[in-house]
C-alpha cells in the first residue's frame, strides 16, 4: 500500500486497559499493534489498569482452553515496537513489581504517561 | 475538521454503535467531514445484512447503509475480526467494505482526529 508509506511518520499510542483474558480487547489490540508496526509509524504501547496483567510472568491458560499470548509482547521489539510504558500506580495497586513482567518496560507515573499522550498524533484504546 | 471513526462494539448489546452514528450525524451537521468508519472487535457485526430486529426498533446495519449512501462514507470492517465473527462478502450490507488494518492505519493517520467508540 504505497499511500501509507508515502505519509509522514505519525506518533501512535496504543492503550491496553483490559485484563488479557475475559474479553478479546487485549488480544485483538495486540494483533492491531503488530500490523500497524509494519507501516513504519512511531508506535508506543502503554499498559494501564488491568492492562498490566497482560505482561505478568507465569500465565497458564490451558485451564481456560485459550492460547496464551504474553510471550508475544516480548517479541514486539522485533517489530520495532520498543516503547512500552507501564503505569506505576496500576502496578502497585495490583501488588506487582517491574520484575513480575515478561518484558523490559519503562514504568512511569500517571503524570508522565499523560504528558506522553499529549505528544501523540493518534491514541487508540483497546 | 476531518474525522475518522473507530467503532469497537457490536450492535444492540452496547450503546457505542448508536453513539458513533449519532456523533457522525452531528459532526456532519456542524460542518465537519467524516472520512470513514472503521469497525474492529465486535464492531464488525454492525455490517451484517442478516440483522432483522423487531419492527418498532432501529435497524442498525440498514442505518449505516443509509448513512454511507447519504454522505459517501465507507464503513470498513477489519477482515481478521470479521472472519472470527462470520462476517464475509455474502452477508455484507451496501456501503460496507471488508479490508485490512492497513486501511485503518491510513484512516488513523490522515485525519485531524480519530474518535473511538467502545469500552
Amino acid at each position: 500500500m504505497d499511500f501509507v508509506q508515502d505519509m509522514n511518520i505519525k506518533k501512535i499510542m496504543h492503550v491496553l486497559r483490559h485484563a488479557p483474558h475475559g474479553t478479546i480487547y487485549t488480544y485483538e489490540g495486540l494483533e492491531m499493534i503488530l500490523i500497524m508496526a509494519t507501516y513504519d509509524q512511531d508506535i508506543s504501547v502503554v499498559f494501564i489498569g488491568d492492562g498490566v496483567y497482560a505482561l505478568k510472568k507465569g500465565q497458564e491458560t490451558s485451564g481456560i482452553g485459550i492460547k496464551g499470548f504474553a510471550r508475544t509482547f516480548s517479541a514486539l521489539d522485533g517489530y520495532d515496537v520498543e516503547k512500552l510504558y507501564v503505569d506505576q500506580l496500576s502496578l502497585e495497586e495490583r501488588g506487582l513489581r517491574e520484575d513480575d513482567l515478561v518484558v523490559d518496560v519503562e514504568v512511569l507515573s500517571s503524570e508522565k504517561i499523560g504528558a506522553l499522550m499529549k505528544e501523540q498524533d493518534v491514541i487508540i484504546q483497546h | 475538521m476531518n474525522i475518522g471513526i473507530l467503532l469497537k462494539e457490536g450492535p444492540y448489546n452496547h450503546q457505542a454503535s448508536d453513539t458513533a452514528y449519532n456523533f457522525a450525524e452531528a459532526a456532519i451537521k456542524r460542518g465537519h467531514r467524516i472520512d470513514a468508519v472503521f469497525l474492529y472487535n465486535d464492531g464488525v457485526l454492525n455490517v451484517s445484512k442478516l440483522m432483522d430486529p423487531p419492527q418498532d426498533d432501529r435497524n442498525i446495519s440498514s442505518r449505516w447503509t443509509v448513512f454511507s449512501q447519504k454522505y459517501g462514507v465507507k464503513i470498513f470492517a477489519c477482515v481478521v475480526a470479521s472472519k472470527r465473527r462470520s462476517i464475509n462478502e455474502d452477508v455484507l450490507i451496501e456501503g460496507g467494505v471488508i479490508t485490512g488494518l492497513g486501511t485503518f492505519t491510513d484512516i488513523a493517520t490522515r485525519n485531524d482526529r480519530l474518535v473511538t467508540f467502545g469500552d
